[in-house]
């Protein structure tokens, strides 16, 4: 398994390959449906006029995403009333759904991954290339488990997003991970996609 | 009546933080099969794992704590009004102490009510009236990663030469697994009716996953539908989380509804691997759960 530290080269990215196993640690920060489709209105596509503390989690964002990955997760939180925020349970969410967003959010951003589960489509993977970035998939519903990685909640923006959907500054440790689309082009998800395809037509046909 | 809600909360805790043991054993046997240093078995360990922690610390199997769907047995006479209150109460208490992550979300206005309590219709609550005197009340978590992958099929349905038979159904439910891949957090379990309308359809998908994996519809002719089903889905080798591997779908369901002459709807309802459901029964004084 290889150990990779955030924030994250260049050069380590290209090194990544499809099916790398990673113990991922250092800063990251999770978002999800609500973060992607907020950035890239407010601040990418700029159709919407930023609005209370937007300007100023924009700018804490960019530095501590540059180099660093988005984590596709709506955890459980304790310590909400105390504000000594402690996950609890921290598993990925569906990725495909930021498949409309991705690509844009890792440019602007500079990200060097995203983390989630059940991969992305062409659109990212064309971003991965470009950027360049990786897609690292955890397991989903492994949720104590990859909680129990997370060693230090930094700070939260945007928790009127609700507990789900907002911008978590968490610190990990030995997260585990697997390179399932890589910045030469790899995608294991299009080729199980395209393989079980084949397949169905078989049974379909029989 | 008693007040039952400090032993609903004790439903909830189990339900969100141990697995039941019959889906436990299928993942095990599941794992073995997995070729050693492969992606898909390293997935099978993570999520072993992962079953431990969560049942020895009482925090969620999944932080996807899901749509709490309640199906409730009650005697003649009971108030369900007040075991609906009670059953809201319990919900409320569970996300407070972490159990369930806040998951009811205004459609309308985006906003996170922050307690699990959304309107009537979150939780989800099923009365249903029976004959004795036991209380039961059954809970099923069902993430929200899985519920996007289910599907509903209206026969024919010619894009993939699906004829209003049982060998339409097969097709369909084959192509619900495929276009799902991992995105439900395979292996899954298929929650399949067929017939009713779109509505009781799909309910009915979801209230036949009540049942204990292997559980075979008494019908040989479906229960050898839901035999082959199983088999048929794994030999696309979409595999844990989609990594590719040997298992893809862990156990299949299939109920039969009546139908209108006109429809013939089939609904796939796909469980993730997180299978996460229980039971508690109330006879007299005592709660037993399972």
């Amino acid at each position: 398994m290889k150990q990779i530290t955030t924030p994250i080269t260049d050069d380590v990215i290209r090194d990544l390959k499809v099916g790398d196993a990673v113990a991922l640690s250092g800063m990251l920060v999770t978002g999800r449906d609500a973060v992607h489709k907020w950035m890239i209105e407010t601040f990418i596509k700029k159709t919407r006029e930023p609005q209370g503390d937007d300007l100023q989690v924009y700018e804490e964002l960019k530095k501590l995403l540059n180099g660093s990955v988005i984590y596709h997760c709506g955890p459980v939180v304790s310590g909400l009333d105390t504000k000594e925020y402690k996950f609890v349970a921290a598993g990925p969410t569906t990725s495909i759904r930021e498949e409309p967003y991705q690509a844009d959010v890792m440019k602007h951003f500079n990200l060097k991954g995203v983390i989630g589960k059940g991969g992305m489509g062409a659109k990212t993977l064309k971003g991965c290339e470009e950027t360049p970035a990786v897609y690292f998939h955890a397991i989903g519903g492994a949720a104590s488990y990859i909680a129990q990685t997370v060693t230090k909640v930094h700070g939260v923006f945007k928790l009127d997003f609700g507990v789900p959907e907002a911008i978590w500054v968490i610190e990990v440790k030995e997260f585990p991970v697997v390179v399932t689309m890589d910045s030469h082009g790899g995608s294991q998800h299009a080729v199980i996609e395209a393989s079980s395809k084949k397949i169905l037509e078989d049974l379909l046909a029989r | 009546m008693r007040d039952l809600t400090n032993e609903i909360l004790e439903l909830i805790r189990r339900t969100s933080s141990s697995l039941p043991p019959d889906v436990e054993k299928r993942l095990r046997e599941s794992f073995e099969k997995e070729q050693p240093g492969s992606s898909a078995r390293g997935a099978f360990e993570t999520i072993l794992k992962n079953i431990e922690i969560s049942r020895a610390n009482s925090t969620p199997i999944c932080q996807d704590t899901g749509t709490p769907i309640f199906y409730v047995h009650y005697p003649v006479g009971l108030s369900t009004i007040k075991l609906k209150g009670q059953i809201r109460s319990a919900l409320a208490e569970a996300t407070k102490r972490s159990y369930m992550r806040p998951n009811a979300v205004d459609a309308i206005y985006d906003k996170n009510t922050g307690n699990n309590l959304g309107g009537d219709d979150f939780p989800y609550v099923h009365f249903e009236e029976v004959e004795g005197d036991d209380l039961t009340i059954e809970l099923m978590l069902k993430g929200g990663g899985c519920e996007n992958v289910g599907r509903q099929y209206s026969l024919p349905d010619n894009s993939i030469g699906a004829g209003r038979d049982l060998a339409g159904v097969r097709k369909v439910v084959l192509d619900a697994v495929q276009k799902a891949q991992g995105q439900g957090c395979a292996p899954g379990i298929l929650g399949v009716s067929i017939g009713g309308d779109r509505g009781s359809s799909y309910i009915k998908s979801k209230e036949v996953l009540f049942s204990e994996m292997g559980t075979r519809n008494t019908d040989p002719k479906i229960a050898e539908l839901e035999e082959r089903l199983t088999s048929e889905a794994n030999e696309m080798g979409i595999g844990p989380m989609g990594f590719g591997g040997a298992t893809t779908i862990l156990d299949t369901k299939i109920v039969g509804l009546s139908r209108l002459p006109a429809s013939y709807f089939v609904s796939v309802s796909y469980m993730c691997w997180a299978y996460r459901r229980r039971k508690m029964t109330v006879k007299g004084e005592e709660v037993i759960y399972d």
